[in-house]
């Protein structure tokens, strides 16, 4: 009596298989790593001389080792560092003693435009803490954000971000981001 | 004479699902074989810091990490540790790790290598800034601190 064996149903086969893709979709979302991205400059070159800056041109600032804040000599706190900077850096026409020069540069789609002189200059010290360090490197960023920001909106209506490729690039080419880091000194413990 | 006779109405035949199972399956095996994650177990604890102006880390397969931080056993002591790949390093290490993660990857690709820097929160900038020091030397100029979003309040 040869039975038949029953037919086994493989609709269903789709739908354990779609939920095990589901679950693997989901728990493989790997972390996204997001970070603040740098670009070192090359070593020093010895036989180059630094170019020597007018002090007007420079913004310093030093972080000392118990985390504290000071810009060009005057304690400042962490939340003011922001418009301190954007201060700092818009270009200022006619020339102001109080402020970096300016550069008149031919840009491509802006035309003549003034551009600031101004450096920024950071030193930290070896017993500064990481975190504020990143939350220097955050509040110099943001200035320079708005900066682009304010200067796009009012030539082309628009945020930076939202620029096409060629005129974000002007934006850039008015706004540096004109940080130089300075080695650390050696005064704190590691 | 019509060699094409109209066969009345005849349904249309339902498209068997028996296959569905086996496209599925492919797709998710797919997926189970292009998700293997190398996974660094951690010696060090990394509570990163937060910032706002955050920017996703790109092509990941050309991103090499190092980490600092404290040890994860606490008889290593307090002090910030780097660690690169599976083991405890020192600073003169920096230079041949980035030489070999060079080595890894296409001459293409080269020049896009990042190096990410985990570090943790609590660690002192002379640790951080020496790993700077050695990744210029080894030419390594494109660097990413890897931090947590912060909102915007």
């Amino acid at each position: 009596m040869a039975r038949k064996t029953p037919e086994f149903s493989a609709s269903s086969m789709a739908d354990i298989a779609f939920l095990l893709l589901i679950f693997f979709l989901v728990t493989t979302t790997m972390d996204v790593t997001t970070g603040i991205n740098r670009i070192l400059p090359p070593p020093p070159d010895p036989t180059v001389k630094p170019p020597d800056i007018k002090d007007r041109n420079i913004m310093n600032i030093l972080v000392s080792r118990s985390d504290r804040l000071m810009v060009n000599g005057k304690g400042m706190e962490l939340s003011s560092l922001k418009d301190e900077v954007k201060g700092f850096m818009i270009p200022h026409f006619p020339d102001d003693e109080n402020f970096p020069e300016t550069k008149l540069v031919e840009i491509e789609l802006l035309g003549a435009t003034h551009r600031s002189r101004g450096i920024i200059s950071l030193k930290n010290d070896r017993g500064t803490s990481y975190d504020m360090y990143i939350q220097i490197q955050d509040e110099l960023a943001q200035a320079f954000t708005e900066l682009r920001n304010e200067f796009s909106q009012r030539k082309f209506g628009k945020n930076y971000a939202d620029l096409p490729e060629d005129k974000a690039k002007a934006v850039s080419k008015a706004i540096p981001v004109p940080v130089s880091e300075a080695e650390p000194e050696d005064v704190g413990g590691k | 004479m019509s060699r094409f006779k109209k066969k009345g109405d005849k349904e249309t035949p339902g498209i068997s699902t028996a296959s569905l199972p086996d496209i599925i399956f492919m797709l998710l095996f797919f997926f189970m074989v292009t998700t293997v994650m190398r996974e660094t177990e951690l010696l060090v604890k990394i509570n990163p810091p937060s910032a706002v102006e955050v920017l996703k880390l790109e092509r990941k397969d050309l991103v090499s990490f190092i980490y600092i931080g404290e040890p994860v056993k606490t008889k290593l002591g307090t002090n910030a540790r780097i660690q690169l790949n599976d083991a405890f390093a020192t600073v003169d290490d920096i230079s041949e790790f980035i030489v070999l993660e060079r080595e890894a990857r296409d001459e293409a690709d080269r020049k896009f290598l990042t190096t990410s820097l985990k570090v943790d929160k609590g660690t002192k900038m002379g640790v951080v800034s020496d790993i700077k020091q050695e990744l210029r030397k080894a030419g390594a100029f494109k660097i990413n601190y890897s931090v947590t979003e912060k909102r915007k309040d």
